[in-house]
């Protein structure tokens, strides 16, 4: 037998030690479609309780919209449900290519091509356009999946300080003998809610004769006054070279990612990149509903100027209420707690209240930044977000934390 | 005696990965990798630094995350290596 004794207790006791780390992921079973309202069986074999879900990536309230999941419905019947193939084979439908073409209009840049997931975009990106001759220079607190895709590549590698232009520009400096300088980025940054400043990173970018890609997953439909994304919020539409972002959040939440950029980069994408030549085509129902999601955001800004009046909404009450929240505009909205058992105690409390919440601690965030990150949506109605307000105030007045600092806070609780 | 290597590494260290505003101080047995300050994909440009600085080569397989944790233990991989 190959999966014997010794690979058994390998197994089990390195989970042992993510149970012991406090590190251990528990799945939480919700038994109605996505949306403001839903029901949750937690833990597994509990009664199923109703809760209103604060931490979505729902931002504009389309994952179950009516008209999607209609589109969803008419595309399996027209297109089917699978194509068994990759695109270049027998994978690619006309929606597909209209589909592309529809993210490039929606993007304002001049090619896209279609991934599983934004996970597979950025695992293919760097390693189809540059090589050992060339660097990436990357903000430190980028997603896990654009280091992924860094480290697939053959480029030299370092980083910058979070959002610090004046070490970029150091780095830059550095690394002028490179053929190729390519900055990444997230456009939003998923922990924090802080955007990043793409105005100064093309400037930059341009004194220095570099690239720069973003990964604009928590900002595609919704940042920018027309929902284009963080490129649009920053005024540099045309100027970023490579966008990678998915359909799994904002656009519809199902699946999908992309890459968006420079014709001749995402031709060669097309031909070289691994996810693309070796993974399934995108399913034909997520095309579909995806093809409707683009025309809902390209008719009206209705559901993205909804999702900023509900942010600045939560905003202001929930700094008024006394709590530490991370200033900014963007929907994800850090409540800032420092200390990690602290965290998960006020999460498992507002369950109790009825808000779906989630603590964030290390090392998903740093040591000593633990907090609930809260997500609003298009999809919440003011009702929803008075009773995540007053169930927050309620718990925050249990752990005496209303008009507490950092200092104030880490002196009660420690870090 | 002071020790130039490690008062070096330190200041290289502050400078590249403690944010503005943040006060750490970074000592000789301050944990920097498992302590958080310095993540195990960003360690490259601590790497790249000592190489250029002391005309060493580290090869990545004495590149890990203990080799790194500390300016005690960054000093005495520059000195290996810079001897060799």
């Amino acid at each position: 037998m190959v999966y014997g004794t010794a690979a058994r207790e390998f197994y089990q006791n390195e989970l042992v030690g993510i149970r012991n780390d406090g590190l251990f992921k528990e799945e939480r079973y919700i038994v109605t479609p996505q949306g403001a309202d839903i029901e949750v069986e937690f833990p597994e074999g509990a009664p199923v309780k109703k809760v209103i879900n604060m931490c979505a990536n729902n931002y504009l309230g389309l994952s179950s919209h009516p008209d999607v999941v209609k589109a969803a419905h008419d595309g399996l019947k027209a297109k089917g449900y699978g194509m068994s193939s990759v695109r270049f084979i027998c994978g690619t439908q006309d929606a597909h290519r209209e589909l592309e073409r529809k993210l490039t209009a929606f993007l304002g840049t001049e090619d896209t091509l279609l991934f599983a997931s934004c996970m597979d975009a950025n695992a293919a990106v760097f390693e189809v356009t540059l090589g050992p001759e060339d660097v990436v220079i990357a903000d430190r607190l980028v997603h896990a999946s654009v280091i992924d895709g860094i480290k697939l590549c053959d480029a030299q590698y370092d980083s910058y300080k979070h959002m610090d232009m004046k070490h970029l520009e150091k780095k830059l400096q550095q690394f002028a003998d490179k053929r190729f300088r390519m900055v990444a980025t997230d456009g939003v940054f998923s922990m924090d809610g802080d955007i990043a400043p793409l105005d100064e990173i093309c400037e930059l970018a341009d004194k220095y004769d570099a690239m720069v890609l973003v990964d604009d997953s928590h900002a595609s439909g919704f940042m920018g006054k027309t929902g284009r994304g963080t490129h649009e919020h920053c005024g540099v539409v045309g100027r970023v070279d490579v966008i990678t972002t998915t359909m799994g959040k904002a656009l519809g939440g199902a699946s999908g990612g992309c890459i968006s950029g420079r014709a001749e980069l995402v031709e060669l994408c097309r031909q070289r990149a691994r996810p693309y030549l070796f993974s399934n085509t995108v399913a034909p129902v997520v095309v579909t509903a995806s093809l409707k999601v683009m025309d809902i955001i390209s008719e009206t800004t209705e559901r993205r100027d909804k999702l900023e009046q509900n942010t600045l909404y939560f905003r202001e009450q929930m700094t008024a209420a006394g709590f530490d929240i991370r200033p900014g505009v963007h929907p994800i909205v850090p409540i800032m707690l420092y200390n990690a058992q602290l965290a998960q105690d006020v999460a498992r409390d507002l369950y109790e209240e009825g808000i779906y919440v989630i603590g964030f601690f290390f090392p998903v965030v740093p040591k000593g930044q633990a907090r609930i990150r809260v997500q609003l949506s298009a999809a919440h109605e003011k009702e929803h977000i008075d009773k995540a307000i007053a169930a927050f105030k309620k718990i925050g007045e249990k752990y005496g934390i209303l008009g507490l600092g950092k200092k104030e806070i880490i002196d009660k609780y420690g870090m | 005696m002071a020790d130039e290597l490690k008062d070096k590494i330190r200041e290289y260290v502050v400078d590249e990965y403690v944010e503005e505003g943040e006060d750490i101080e970074v000592k000789d047995d301050t944990p920097l990798i498992s302590g958080g300050l310095v993540d195990s994909f960003s360690m490259v440009s601590l790497k790249l630094f000592l190489e250029t600085e002391y005309s060493i080569k580290i090869p990545d397989e004495r590149a890990t995350a203990e080799a790194f944790d500390t300016v005690n233990a960054i000093a005495a991989l520059v000195r290996e290596y810079a001897d060799a």
